[in-house]
């Protein structure tokens, strides 16, 4: 009990101290997971969108593998982007492997159908509702994407959230194509996974506070923008 | 290409085997005002929604003037519009998206449409906040905008006080004298009395009367539309 004191105690002092080696790994974090959501936002809620609102064959299947992507276990998808990465796979020649940027690759592979799923559903239930409005106004596909898009932007936020949360607190896929290399690809949960199976705890528990503290930030941060802004236009 | 004479021919509507439009004939010239009275039930609605294009008859066919379709000419106005979670100026200039209209022109056009239609004052307010009259209004201008040559209203004062009611009528008549032929459903028969030039009478899916209004209301010559008028229609010929 004590031990486990003194790891707390020396976690808020790494924190108080603003330790280099703390802030350095959550900045790495940031900028992954955040160019993964935002890359994952360009294509998951058009996508999500498209697949409420289109009329194509292979519809259903469609909506289907993405919902089953939804909960892709992130160490099969970092498997399969270590594949592709790898020197002898596609894009081998890239070098990527073990880079930032094959982290954000695994990332997006994950973020993409929850962020879709989520954005089908949304943009369906809206679309029930204006379908007739927009049919009698003649707007084809892609018109009635983009303002169904803009329409269902608070909802949506939750989407882009749920990428966030999913992206932050991955492991598997960033630790297999990433490295977990020191100062070059190790990231808050990959850093986490390591300093507690060393029995560092102290620079885990920082972490893990970090971690926590970021996620609940942003979720009331998008909560009271989404309030703020519903309010003007419910 | 004209659209008119707009005719009907045998127009049928049958999902799930029960006939909601049961064989419509019906021939509208491209003037004036049209409106098309009947109990609930009787297919009006569907009328409606078969001539925008938006519900397929089972059967018969719709012959626009001797051309194809033009979907961009017909307009429609819901009974229950729907507003976009936006500012009433960009709710109004959304007929003008899939037109191709350029994001300044379309906001120069709807400015200009919220003046005609009174609701210029309120350009930059939450569209879904407006009362049911101004939305009424805000749907009209929406479609006006994109200049259909036939407007279809499907009970668009129902629920509406009377000086919204007044308000809606105005534009309706304005939007007429620019030569947009429109074809609306009403259960008010006062509204009928005030805006249409010719009643189309409708029961049980088909067409029992098409007669000019001071005709149908001082002579109607079936027995449907008289006891329609008079508030005793049977209940088997509404369904």
């Amino acid at each position: 009990m004590g031990g486990l004191s003194q790891a707390f105690a020396d976690a808020f002092l790494l924190l108080l101290d603003f330790d280099a080696r703390v802030f350095e790994i959550v900045l790495l974090s940031l900028q992954v997971s955040g160019l993964a959501v935002l890359i994952g936002t360009v294509i998951g809620l058009p996508l999500g969108a498209c697949l409420a609102v289109g009329d194509f064959p292979g519809k259903q299947v469609a909506a289907v593998v993405v919902n089953g992507f939804m909960g892709l276990p992130s160490v099969v998808v970092g498997v399969v982007v270590y594949l592709v990465l790898s020197r002898s796979g596609p894009m081998g020649e890239f070098g990527l492997l073990y880079t930032p940027s094959a982290m954000v690759i695994a990332q997006v592979v994950l973020v993409v159908p929850l962020m879709a799923a989520i954005a089908r559903q949304v943009v369906e239930d809206s679309w029930r509702q204006y379908r007739e409005e927009l049919a009698a106004l003649r707007f084809g596909w892609r018109d009635t994407v983009r303002v169904l898009l803009h329409d269902c932007r608070f909802s949506l936020s939750v989407a882009v959230l749920a990428g966030l949360g999913r992206a932050m607190s991955e492991v598997g896929a960033v630790m297999i194509v990433g490295g977990n290399i020191d100062r070059s690809t190790r990231v808050m949960t990959t850093a986490i996974a390591l300093e507690t199976s060393k029995g560092d705890l102290p620079l885990a528990i920082a972490l893990g506070m970090v971690l926590l503290v970021l996620i609940l930030l942003l979720n009331a941060g998008a909560f009271a923008l989404r309030t703020s802004v519903m309010r003007q236009f419910e | 290409m004209s659209l008119f004479p707009l005719q009907l021919r045998d127009v049928v509507f049958r999902p799930n085997g029960r006939a909601v439009l049961d064989g419509v004939d019906l021939t509208l010239s491209g003037e004036g005002i049209t409106v098309i009275l009947g109990p609930n039930g009787a297919g009006k609605s569907v009328l409606l929604r078969t001539v925008c294009g938006l519900l397929q008859p089972t059967g018969g066919s719709l012959d626009w003037g001797g051309g194809a379709f033009d979907p961009l000419a017909v307009g429609m106005v819901f009974q229950h519009p729907v507003m976009l979670r936006s500012s009433v100026i960009d709710n109004i200039a959304l007929g003008l998206v899939p037109r191709g209209v350029g994001a300044r022109d379309r906001r120069l056009a709807a400015m200009a449409m919220l003046e005609q239609v009174g609701l210029a004052d309120r350009a930059n307010d939450n569209a879904r906040q407006l009362s049911g009259g101004e939305q009424q209004r805000l749907a009209l201008g929406r479609v006006w905008l994109t200049r259909p040559r036939l407007l279809l209203l499907d009970e668009p004062t129902s629920s509406l006080d009377p000086s919204a009611v007044e308000a809606v009528e105005r534009i309706v008549r304005q939007i007429r004298t620019e030569g947009t032929k429109i074809l609306m459903t009403t259960h008010n028969l006062g509204q009928a009395t005030r805006l249409a030039d010719d009643i189309v009478f409708l029961a049980g899916g088909r067409v029992r009367e098409h007669v000019s209004v001071r005709r149908f209301f001082s002579q109607p010559a079936s027995v449907e539309a008289r006891q329609f008028i008079q508030g005793e229609l049977p209940w088997h010929l509404a369904f």
